[in-house]
């Protein structure tokens, strides 16, 4: 069972790299549907025997929210907006990458000390803690407005992770908080940009600056 | 029953505020629905907070509240009732007399939304007073600066004014950040903001410096005071009044309520209350003396009366940490009293010089001159809330300032081992070099204001003023003279109050002999009042059938007399400001005469607040220059923002997880 939850995790961190490395917003919004899939069958794996049906449903909402409807209204945002690709990032792809190696080892330093206390995988709280930063990263270095909403999706992600090793008792009101807050907030964001780009005819957040007092 | 007739109070006065503000344009109707409300909440008030103080009905209300830590939980005990008595009567006066004086401002300005202000004022203050729960006081307190911030600003249409407007907002918020520091040191023990479970954990000198600055900011004190001086002469002159009557005086009620949470005081405190009276009333008079701005100077005048009210409630501290109740009972007879003295005198003079204003169209005195002859009803009254507030007796300025003087001898004479002889020696000192100045300040105001010849056409036509202004100036100056002239009865007002702040029991001694005192000096105000009507009759009966001529003011058997021979106020003042220049720094300009023959001329005097200009400005200068560097970090983009947000988490992450 843990070598299944560990292959999930791991599945996760490698796809968070590719989030970091990749310009085309059609492989950021594919790699994100890929997290939603292994973020339930985590849940699904990580849960107490016998599974009660609770946790079943929320994993299927889960993926249909994460892995199906969110992915639908960002590439439809994109088609939209007819962007395809990022085009001038503020941290290169390359250094993205390497970055992203450091956090990651960064996140292993930090939950070192609780190896112990944390039931199940080694790579739990140190995965989690890296999707949260990869989103970060992703809003911080990226300035077309899609892929920073895809960042702040895939932050969410992270903490969903979180959510899943620390309340893994009772999992259903915070998963559903989280879950209900990052529906609205894509939604929002998705007519937002939608809205934006009919105004201005691009997407780029750096002109925002502009609004600063 | 009575804690509920004050809430009735609160009620009625906040009601008649926002009916009024409804009242559009109405002068009216806005004016007649304010002051109704507020003479009748005062009466509630008044009658509430009476048998409060004589019947000793202490009561309160507890009711929940949904705000942490809040409750909405009110008491009047003899100090809270004696406080809700000074705010009621000046607060009622005030308002009929903002109903003549606001006339002049309708269909130029919103009077209702004055009127809500000024009730809301009212109710804040009152509130203020009777609050038991922190929450609940901070509250009113904050209602209390932003309303009269509005108040201040009622004329916003000029940029002096909304200056003033600002340094006061800006003041009051400091004191507010010290009051929230205050009251969440002194919950710290058990976790609860009720007044009568606070539980001092905490440092107490700490708590009482916290107090000190935070409630000294309201009640300007030097060097807290700087707010004042622009805000009174901004404000109209039935708010002045409000504000310096009474409102400065919350500060006062705020630092004898912690004081008496925290108990038995440390000597240091003492003196450090002694040292800031003297310095706010010795530099309070002389920064008055050296202004032309007739609210401008009353309102420096206000700096130093809070300064002696303070030197005797250090005095009254002194004593309580002497435990010799003599001293510690005349200090605080004498600050009570000095503080209903100087809500009504100096409510007095603000309705005076608002009249003033009003009849003349400026503020400046060196442009009025000879208004006795045409002002001569408010020229009178004037003239008495400036001897009152000189402390001339048989006024009532005279007995406060008497008891504060006995305090200060008694520590003198007592000879306790290393006894601080030198907190009475302040006092006294002080004491006797502000009564001095504040001689020579008020007999400039009245002289340059009413006598002599009118310097400008503005002083040349003014005119009496209306019944609304002076009925309520008369009200308060028979209060001044009732004060000066029965104090025996006056102190019984003030006896409960000193009851409960020196512990049962102690104040009788210093109460009896109080009161064996004040019979004396009633006796022989009285005998004072019979004489000078008996002068007065001889004086009749002499002119009686004799022809009786009037000449010109200022002849001096020279024929072409012209208003500018006068004394203007700064040629007055000099010999005193000379004497004092080291403090007061006035800037002299002079342009040199040159030539042989005689040309034209021109001296101009400017005196600043130095603690404004020296103290303050620095500061503030530094603290802009800080935040222009903080600035660059608010840079636009608001990928920049969520780095700041990630380099936080991750910092705080490595540090407190590892």
């Amino acid at each position: 069972m843990t070598t299944w939850i560990d292959i999930f995790l791991l599945a996760l961190v490698l796809t968070d790299f590719r989030l970091l490395a990749s310009s085309r917003l059609g492989a950021i919004i594919q790699t994100t549907v890929f997290q939603a899939v292994s973020l339930s069958a985590c849940m699904l794996l990580m849960a107490v025997r016998p599974i009660s049906i609770y946790i079943i449903a929320l994993s299927i909402v889960t993926f249909t929210v994460k892995g199906i409807i969110l992915p639908w209204l960002l590439r439809r945002a994109m088609r939209e907006a007819d962007v395809q690709r990022e085009v001038r990032p503020i941290i290169g792809y390359s250094a993205s990458v390497l970055i992203g190696v450091v956090l990651l080892g960064l996140s292993f330093i930090i939950f070192m000390p609780m190896k112990e206390t944390v039931s199940g995988s080694a790579f739990l709280m140190p995965g989690a803690l890296f999707t949260t930063l990869t989103g970060l990263m992703m809003i911080i270095s990226r300035k077309n407005a899609l892929t920073q909403v895809a960042g702040y999706l895939v932050m969410e992600n992270g903490i969903y992770a979180f959510g899943v090793i620390l309340a893994v008792e009772e999992p259903l009101l915070i998963e559903m908080g989280v879950l209900l807050d990052v529906f609205v907030a894509v939604f929002v964001m998705g007519i937002t940009v939608y809205q934006i780009s009919r105004e201005f005819d691009h997407i780029d957040t750096d002109r925002l600056s502009e609004l600063k007092d | 029953m009575t804690i509920y007739l004050i809430l009735l109070a609160l009620i009625i006065i906040c009601a008649g505020g926002v009916v009024a503000l409804f009242t559009g344009a109405s002068y009216k109707a806005a004016t007649w629905i304010g002051v109704a409300s507020s003479i009748l909440g005062a009466a509630c008030a008044i009658f509430a907070a009476g048998s409060a103080l004589f019947c000793g009905y202490h009561t309160s209300i507890h009711m929940a509240w949904q705000i942490p830590f809040g409750s909405f939980y009110i008491g009047l005990d003899p100090l809270s009732a004696f406080f809700v008595v000074t705010i009621s009567i000046v607060c009622a006066i005030a308002a009929i007399y903002g109903a003549g004086y606001l006339k002049s401002y309708s269909g130029r300005k919103k009077i209702g939304a004055a009127w809500c202000f000024y009730n809301l004022l009212f109710a804040s203050m009152l509130l203020v007073v009777i609050a038991r729960n922190g929450i609940l006081f901070l509250i009113a307190w904050e209602i209390m600066s932003i309303v009269s911030f509005f108040l201040v600003i009622f004329e916003h249409e000029k940029k002096e004014v909304r200056d003033a407007g600002w340094v006061y907002l800006v003041a009051a918020h400091i004191g507010q950040a010290c009051l929230m520091c205050l009251f969440i040191m002194l919950a710290g023990g058990n976790g609860s903001l009720d007044f009568d479970l606070f539980s001092v954990s905490a440092d107490k000198s700490a708590l009482f410096m916290l107090a000190l600055i935070g409630f000294g900011v309201k009640a300007g004190f030097m060097p807290l005071h700087v707010w004042l001086p622009d805000a009174h002469p901004a404000a109209p002159s039935n708010v002045s009044a409000v504000m310096s009557g009474v409102m400065i005086k919350t500060g006062i009620y705020g630092i004898i309520r912690i004081i008496y949470i925290l108990g038995i005081p440390a000597q240091w405190w003492a003196y450090t209350l002694i040292v800031i009276g003297a310095v706010s009333a010795v530099t309070g008079i002389l920064f008055a003396m050296a202004q032309r701005d007739i609210k401008r100077l009353l309102a420096y005048s206000s700096v130093e009366n809070i300064g002696i009210i303070i030197s005797g409630l250090g005095l009254w501290l002194l004593g309580l940490s002497m435990n010799n109740m003599v001293i510690a009972g005349f200090g605080l007879i004498g600050a009570l009293l000095h503080l209903v003295n100087h809500a009504f005198f100096k409510t007095l003079l603000f309705f005076g010089a608002g009249s003033v204003v009003h009849a003349t169209g400026t503020r400046n005195i060196d442009l009025m001159g000879g208004l006795l002859k045409r002002m001569p009803h408010t020229a009178l009254l004037f003239g008495i809330g400036a001897a009152a507030i000189c402390g001339f007796p048989p006024l009532n300025g005279f007995i406060s300032e008497f008891f504060i003087y006995i305090s200060a001898f008694n520590l003198l004479t007592c000879k306790v081992q290393g006894g601080p002889v030198e907190g009475g020696l302040i006092a006294i000192i002080s004491l006797c070099i502000t009564g001095g100045l504040a001689a020579a300040c008020f007999s400039k105001l009245f002289g340059i204001i009413f006598l002599g010849e009118p310097r400008s056409e503005h002083a040349a036509s003014a005119h009496e003023a209306n019944g609304s202004m002076l009925v309520p100036m008369m009200i308060v100056a028979i209060l001044c003279i009732f004060i000066g002239l029965l104090s025996p009865i006056a102190i019984r007002f003030i006896a409960p109050v000193v009851e409960q702040l020196t512990g049962s029991g102690n104040a009788t001694v210093p109460l009896s002999m109080a009161s064996g005192l004040l019979y004396k000096i009633s006796l022989a105000g009285l005998s004072v009042v019979v004489v000078v009507s008996l002068l007065w009759w001889v004086r009749y009966l002499l002119l009686k059938g004799r022809v009786n001529t009037k000449g010109p003011t200022w002849d001096c058997g020279y024929l072409f007399p012209s208003y500018r021979m006068q004394y203007t106020a700064s040629s007055f003042s000099l010999p005193v400001i000379n004497m004092f220049r080291w403090i007061i720094r006035p800037s002299l300009n002079v342009e040199i005469m040159k030539g042989y023959f005689p040309v034209k001329g021109k001296v101009s005097t400017h005196t600043d607040d130095i603690f404004r200009k020296r103290f303050f400005n620095p500061i503030f200068r530094f603290v802009e220059v800080v935040a222009h560097k903080v600035h660059k970090l608010q840079e636009g983009r608001n990928q920049l923002y969520v780095l700041y947000i990630a380099i936080t988490v991750l910092v705080l992450l490595l540090i407190k997880l590892r």
